[in-house]
């Protein structure tokens, strides 16, 4: 039965998600907490292949857990996994508490949202979010990655080349940003020394 | 599989990368929350994008999944700068704007 194989991947690949996400924000070694990411990045593959976005989960292996998880581990292992740890002073008190609210709160908000507009909401009403959700290819005739590249150079020409400007941009800023000419001038403030 | 699973995956995933953002004061490990954050919407575009019949939900993850990849590139730009300014990449520390 297919319908059994989807609950199951959802399932392990879902555990997997969120125990990757936990690992990131509990982990005191900054390493350890992006191995957690990659193992979340997986998840989220693995989540999208069984949405039949294959070309996006080989996208979010090849970029997600190749380029940004190793240029995490880079600059972790460039400013010292030690000095990274090191960051263990207990902040203002109410900071933990406080986000914690804050994330069960948000969390209350969207499953609100999800279970009052679902089924059993309104009467007869069924929104979206209680609607089977597609398992199909969406059109089995062609590719994945062939429909997704006519949508981008069709519909989305302007956003695309957008992106181009934009990831041209950034790259050129944080080449300029930690450019080391001229580092001697950067004033160095004193930790204490706040304006006010 | 109903589309209200993967949207409350998503909505738990976004939850813990907000909380990540909120205590850490280590500023890689606050990116890599807002990456989390990031991943969430993803699952949310993918699954809306499937549940329509349509891979425009596909082609705006691609767009957010370049977003995140310029983000996190001067992002990571900044915390080098912080760190090679101040030697500490605490983001509670940098607070000149602080009033």
């Amino acid at each position: 039965m297919g319908n059994v194989a989807e609950v199951i991947v959802f399932l392990i690949s879902g555990a997997i998600v969120l125990g990757g996400g936990l690992g990131v924000i509990l982990n005191r070694n900054p390493v350890h907490a992006a191995l957690s990411l990659i193992a979340s990045f997986f998840g989220v593959a693995v989540l999208f292949i069984s949405q039949e976005a294959h070309f996006l989960a080989f996208v979010q292996v090849v970029v997600y857990g190749g380029a940004i998880v190793v240029l995490f581990l880079f600059v972790i292992m460039l400013l010292g996994v030690d000095r990274a740890e090191q960051v263990r002073v207990e902040q203002l008190s109410m900071q933990r508490p406080l986000a914690i609210v804050t994330g069960v709160m948000l969390f209350g908000l969207a499953m609100g949202g999800l279970f009052l507009s679902g089924p059993g909401g309104e009467e007869g009403a069924v929104a979206a979010t209680g609607q089977q959700s597609a398992m199909v290819p969406i059109d089995e005739t062609e590719p994945n990655v062939r429909q997704l590249g006519l949508d981008l150079f069709t519909r989305n020409v302007l956003a695309f080349e957008a992106t181009a400007i934009l990831l041209t941009i950034a790259t050129v800023g944080a080449v300029v940003l930690v450019r080391n000419e001229g580092a001697e001038d950067l004033v160095v403030d004193e930790p204490g020394t706040s304006i006010g | 599989m109903l589309l209200n699973q993967f949207l409350g995956l998503a909505a738990i995933l976004f939850c813990i990368g907000v909380y990540g953002v909120l205590t850490r004061r280590n500023g890689v490990m606050v990116l890599m929350s807002i990456e989390l954050i990031l991943n969430a919407v993803n699952i949310n575009l993918v699954a809306f994008g499937a549940y329509q019949g349509d891979v425009g939900g596909q082609v705006f993850a691609l767009f957010v999944i370049a977003v995140a990849a310029a983000e996190v590139g001067v992002g990571l730009a900044i915390v080098l700068l912080i760190y090679r300014n101040r030697r500490s990449i605490d983001v509670s520390e940098a607070d000149l704007l602080q009033g």
